[in-house]
């Protein structure tokens, strides 16, 4: 069932390529507060664990993509901490949900904060630059995880998100929240 | 009391002494007598394949550079200026001849040797001489792409040290295309606890359905008849054919093949779904028919667990790392491996099945090493109960024919055997009672 062939990798590789342009840059300021909403939303969502509330703003053929290499390269080729499609993403709600995932037993409470919002034109469709702090709290301890984040937006649906972490290529404590 | 007596009494024929993984100072005598003393898993040749590539790594909290040298040959070197002891290289990999100190410029070559000082007439001594060279791990050696170091001139060779445990490792390597894998990116986690809580959980079947529960509700969850993932530890996993054997020197291996028939595709048939691999497997079908079903095989974990003590679990596809950071705190470095074709064994469809081969190596680390980790934070919270002084790993111990001894010396028992455990506890404890001859080379 899964729509995930070499022809979906290629599209997404190339999208998350060189977008980035400042001559694409929109400055519409209700394009860019609908943008922001959305993922103002989507930090929501997650924060309030509403996850199958959360997977219904994305498109049904959509891509969590977190990379694990200081330069990411072609997913094809490297491991990742999320390539996940809408099957993995609904299994690891499910994994979450099944009460005996210990590393999220109790779960985490976390606080995220999005900021640094700029939208780009891709086409038909937006790319979005925005900042991730993200606060977790859980056993006891408290820590930070950063990152900056491409959301590809079509017709109001997140399309694909790509989590670039601050550390995502060194060694990360209990990574087992849906990012 | 003399150490001897001390570790007999902390490592017993049940149980072991909490201390052992509490205490600072047993942490500290580890990484002379263990990571001193024995040879550890440094890297993979696939990571600095050219000559000049390095990368910086520790062994135990030794930093240092894993070089091949300009000249080709490979090479430990200590991380650590020879001058006023700042590291000389900061880069996580890269490709060079020369590593200059970034605080007074002291430069080396790559083979450790000293290229220069800055203005030398200021020093009366000869800087020819040797002991200005960076210091060096003096055994460093490679077994079909592992590497290898130790600092013990009394270690036996690589190849004797490796022992019974090259057979499974062997035969890891050969059934992929020319009897190798590359080294791809990794899934790289770290937990406040033990680094030998993750080489005891290594071969532990007992945990499985208890630790991995959510991982294997997950996998089977729209399976028709739940044999998914490790689903054969469901039920009495005792009963089943797989095994858990222990090599010597604290080597184990955990066997699970046999609960899988021995027939093309059945590795694939029991692989957990991931993204890409219906599109993936048409393609490959249709391109190799008949010869389809090894290539997909190539692309679903393989399940063993062949792991060397002190630091180096293969597992699956993977290559995992033990790396201890402080008494308390471990990294665990799942590093995913690729298939390299040369020989096109698989009719051009190498890069097909690592396409799959990536994604499904990110289902364990994400969806159940993270539920070990949690459990071996908690252990090490629990063992802050300094009175309830012991760790017990007696399963099996005492019943009659559990454990057989096998014409080579090695120890097989069923799934869920603490043999495993209770053997590399004893090698542990003969090795923090005898003082490794530990020599550098500059």
């Amino acid at each position: 069932m899964s729509y995930v062939d070499d022809r979906f990798y290629a599209d997404i590789v190339a999208a998350f390529t060189d977008w980035q342009r400042p001559e694409l840059e929109l400055t519409d300021v209700a394009t860019r507060d609908e943008c922001r909403r959305l993922l103002e939303r989507e930090a929501r969502l997650l924060d309030e664990a509403r996850f199958e509330e959360w997977l219904a703003l994305y498109a049904e053929q959509c891509i969590v993509w977190v990379p694990a290499a200081e330069r990411p390269g072609d997913p094809r080729r490297e491991v990742t901490m999320f390539f996940d499609d809408r099957q993995r993403l609904q299994d690891r709600i499910f994994r979450l949900r099944t009460g005996k995932a210990w590393s999220q037993v109790p779960p985490s409470r976390t606080v995220r904060m999005v900021s640094n919002v700029e939208v780009f034109r891709a086409g038909q469709r937006l790319m979005v630059r925005s900042n991730l702090l993200l606060t977790e709290f859980r056993a006891g301890e408290t820590r930070t995880l950063a990152a900056w984040c491409a959301h590809r937006l079509a017709s109001g649906k997140i399309e694909a998100k790509q989590m670039n972490l601050l550390e995502r290529d060194q060694s990360l404590r209990n990574p087992s929240i849906l990012l | 009391m003399s150490t001897s007596i001390f570790f007999e009494h902390l490592v017993q024929e049940d149980r072991v002494h909490r201390s052992i993984y509490t205490d600072p100072l047993i942490f500290e005598l580890e990484m002379t007598h263990i990571f001193g003393g024995v040879w550890c898993y440094l890297a993979h040749e696939s990571q600095i394949p050219r000559a000049d590539d390095y990368l910086t790594a520790k062994l135990g909290l030794r930093p240092i550079i894993v070089v091949r040298d300009t000249g080709g040959k490979l090479r430990a070197l200590f991380n650590r200026c020879t001058h006023r002891g700042a590291r000389v290289c900061r880069e996580s990999r890269g490709n060079a001849r020369i590593f200059q100190c970034p605080y007074h410029g002291w430069t080396y070559f790559n083979s450790g040797k000293l290229r220069g000082v800055p203005w030398p007439e200021g020093y009366a001594c000869d800087f020819s001489e040797g002991k200005y060279n960076l210091a060096q791990v003096p055994r460093v050696e490679s077994y079909r792409g592992f590497i290898f170091g130790t600092l013990n001139a009394d270690a036996p060779s690589l190849a004797d040290y490796l022992g019974a445990a090259r057979q499974p490792i062997d035969e890891w390597l050969d059934r992929n295309p020319g009897g190798r894998v590359a080294l791809s990116e990794a899934n790289r986690l770290k937990f406040k606890g033990n680094w030998k809580l993750a080489y005891d959980n290594a071969a532990d079947g007992y945990h499985v359905v208890f630790s991995h529960r959510s991982l294997l509700e997950t996998e089977n969850r729209h399976a028709a008849d739940p044999t998914k993932g490790m689903s054969f530890y469901m039920g009495k996993p005792d009963d089943a054919p797989m095994y858990v054997q222990y090599f010597g020197r604290g080597h184990h291996f955990k066997d699970k093949r046999p609960n899988i028939e021995r027939r093309p595709g059945a590795l694939w048939e029991i692989e957990g779904a991931q993204p890409g691999m219906a599109a993936y497997e048409r393609l490959i079908r249709e391109r190799l028919g008949a010869k389809a079903l090894r290539a997909l095989d190539l692309a679903a974990s393989e399940p063993v667990n062949i792991n060397i003590f002190p630091n180096l679990s293969i597992l699956g596809n993977h290559i995992q790392v033990f790396q201890p950071l402080a008494v308390d705190e471990t990294e665990s470095v799942w590093y995913a491996t690729a298939i390299v074709d040369e020989a096109n064994e698989l009719g051009g469809m190498a890069e097909a099945v690592n396409a799959i081969r990536m994604r499904t190596q990110e289902s364990f680390p994400n969806f159940g090493e993270v539920d070990d980790a949690a459990n071996f934070e908690e252990i090490q919270k629990g063992l802050a109960a300094c009175e309830d002084e012991w760790v017990y790993m007696h399963r099996g111990l005492g019943i009659p024919g559990r454990v057989t001894e096998l014409p080579d010396g090695t120890l097989k028992a069923p799934a869920t055997d603490e043999v495993f455990m209770r053997e590399h506890m004893k090698e542990w404890r003969r090795l923090m009672t005898t003082r490794p001859n530990i020599q550098l080379a500059r």
